[in-house]
């Protein structure tokens, strides 16, 4: 075993020993990126002077990769997209000053779908990135690189984004844990906005423990992100010693058990879930979340309506792209966006600048807005019946590359993870078995109240005790990522 | 309901092809048909969700700070003379 091979957890007790040193694990993930990126296109970009210089100042720092959307100054910051090729970051985003003072430094930029906007990182103008379980497959997106750079052991952990889904169905697909925070947990200062009320960073580990400690590390209030209440940070780390189901209501929404498109593997291994809860002390109750059966509707309005005023800012005046053939200011901005931004981008704007335009915005926006309250309500009410929900986090497991073609057909992806992600509550992604037939990993996922994250990865922790964690998964599955 | 694909567009300051243009209007009207289904959920009474969760009007005590070097912040400019991004012209009848 290497020490890219290892967890936050892992790699800090090696530090406690003196065994070894930051610089040490940067060259260790250094030589795995050098050997492994090749096959499996988990990183964009990866400075590999800056990250040893800081691991030579912090020598007890934990190297995490960095999805290309997150600034860091000094660094490319593309977001997946020709329109921000040779930007340079000016400043740091809070998350990443955050988790420098909690000792971790940034190391390496890994790919997504561009603007964070698809579910197989196939979106990405940079690179193609592949599933370390299966290189024929995606790694899920949008943050697909994050998670195949932790599934794939070529970093020790990861920061991912997940506006509907862009943490948690990577996570499943890679057999990683991936946790997306409550809304307003974690600051969006200096994360490039794709859909506003909804973004949020959050850590893609090896397992509970890690996730916790690095979710510790970057949240709480930031002033530059109004979103961010003033609530403290719990230690999460600590919080799960010994963590228990013993007594812990576990919710099962029944309209998640008739969704249509699962596949076979995944109810079968969600099932198993919902019994080694039991078996744990979990009592098991039904829940009713009435209003899913709207929530894509409801986020195919709101999210491209935000991001098609997020993305206003790419004219080609201040920073990116700019047309070599514009004659005016409006030839500039219409010819500058069309050569900078790929299909998915643009699809969204268009349906984005429709929802919210004069005639259209009551039918739409402000109706979708308000069948989104009516989605939230189901949440309170649900977790007023119990602790936590557990749900499939995709409908399959990793798809083929190039399989999904049709639009809609790949945003049914995100079927399981956007009612949370519209509520604004916390969810989890936790490996939880592989399929009989594929061969693949799959997730679940739990769901807890808003800024609930303590009981979150309590449960999560307490599942995975249950369960096995990643890698023992992996092990008794004979299955390990096929980049070695 | 249809989707004005060109109209869309050109608010949003977006130029499409031809071929996109096409390749959009039949996917859009396909995701546009699946979104109406909202129109079926009674939201009588209903206040809108505007955002991610119930935090509002959050002030902040109004103080001078250092802000971004102005190199810095000119460092990704396309195009920039002196201390400005440089633009083509706007104004009829100016210089450029």
């Amino acid at each position: 075993m290497e020490l890219c091979d290892l967890g936050i957890k892992e790699l800090k007790d090696v530090f406690a020993k003196g065994e070894a040193s930051a610089e040490d694990a940067v060259k260790s993930v250094i030589a795995r990126v050098r050997a492994k990126n090749g096959s499996i296109g988990a990183y964009v970009s990866f400075d590999e002077e800056a990250a040893l210089a800081l691991a030579r100042e912090n020598p007890k720092s934990v190297p995490v990769a960095v999805k290309d959307l997150i600034n860091v100054k000094g660094q490319p910051c593309t977001c997946g997209s020709k329109i921000l090729e040779g930007y340079t970051s000016p400043y740091d985003a809070t998350v990443i000053a955050n988790m420098k003072k909690a000792g971790f430094i940034p190391a390496g930029r890994v790919n997504m779908d561009e603007f964070a906007m698809g579910s197989s990182t196939e979106n990405s103008a940079l690179a193609v990135t592949r599933n370390p379980y299966d290189v024929s497959r995606v790694p899920g997106g949008s943050s697909g690189g994050s998670a195949a750079a932790v599934g794939g052991d070529m970093c020790i952990a990861a920061l991912g984004t997940d506006t509907g889904g862009s943490i948690r169905q990577p996570a499943s697909f890679c057999n990683i844990v991936g946790v997306k925070p409550s809304y307003g947990r974690v600051s969006r200062y200096g994360v490039t906005a794709f859909a506003s009320s909804l973004d949020q960073v959050g850590p893609m580990a090896k397992c509970v423990d890690d996730a916790a400690v690095l979710l510790g590390a970057i949240a709480g209030r930031d002033p530059r992100d109004g979103t961010t209440p003033s609530l403290p940070v719990p230690d999460y780390a600590a919080a799960l010693e010994g963590a228990s189901l013993k007594g812990v209501k576990i919710g099962l929404p029944k309209e998640y058990s008739r969704m249509d498109g699962m596949d076979g593997e995944v109810k079968r291994i969600t099932d198993e879930a919902v019994e080694r809860c039991a078996g744990a002390g979990a009592e098991i109750v039904e829940v009713s979340l009435p209003h899913s059966e709207y929530a894509m509707a409801v986020y195919y309005i709101i999210a491209p309506a935000e991001a098609s005023a997020n993305l206003a800012r790419f004219d080609g005046v201040r920073y990116g792209h700019r047309s070599k053939d514009a004659s005016d200011v409006y030839s500039l901005y219409v010819k500058s966006r069309a050569e900078g931004f790929g299909a998915e981008v643009k699809r969204r704007i268009i349906m984005g600048t429709y929802v919210l335009s004069s005639g259209y915005y009551d039918a739409y926006y402000l109706r979708a807005q308000k069948v989104r309250t009516l989605i939230r309500r189901d949440f309170d009410e649900a977790f007023a019946k119990c602790d936590a929900l557990l749900t499939p986090c995709a409908p399959t497991p990793a798809f083929k590359l190039g399989e999904v073609q049709d639009p809609l057909t790949m945003y049914l992806n995100d079927l399981f993870t956007i009612p949370s992600s519209l509520a604004g509550v916390c969810a989890a992604a936790v490996p939880a078995g592989f399929a009989a037939d594929t061969r693949l990993p799959v997730g679940v996922q739990f769901i807890c109240g808003a800024f609930e994250e303590e009981k979150l990865l309590k449960v999560s922790k307490a599942f995975e005790n249950a369960t096995g964690t990643a890698r023992d998964l992996a092990a008794a599955a004979g299955k390990i990522p096929s980049v070695f | 309901m249809k989707i004005d694909v060109a109209y869309a567009a050109e608010l949003a300051r977006l130029e499409l092809s031809r071929e996109e243009k096409d390749l959009f209007q039949s996917q859009l009207d396909g995701i546009v048909g699946y979104v109406e289904k909202i129109s079926e959920v009674d939201v009588e009474g209903v206040e809108p969700m505007m955002h991610g969760h119930t935090l509002v009007n959050v002030f902040r005590e109004d103080e001078v700070e250092e802000s971004m070097d102005r190199e810095d912040a000119l460092a990704n400019a396309p195009a920039r003379t002196g201390d400005e991004f440089l633009l083509p012209k706007i104004v009829e009848g100016a210089e450029s």
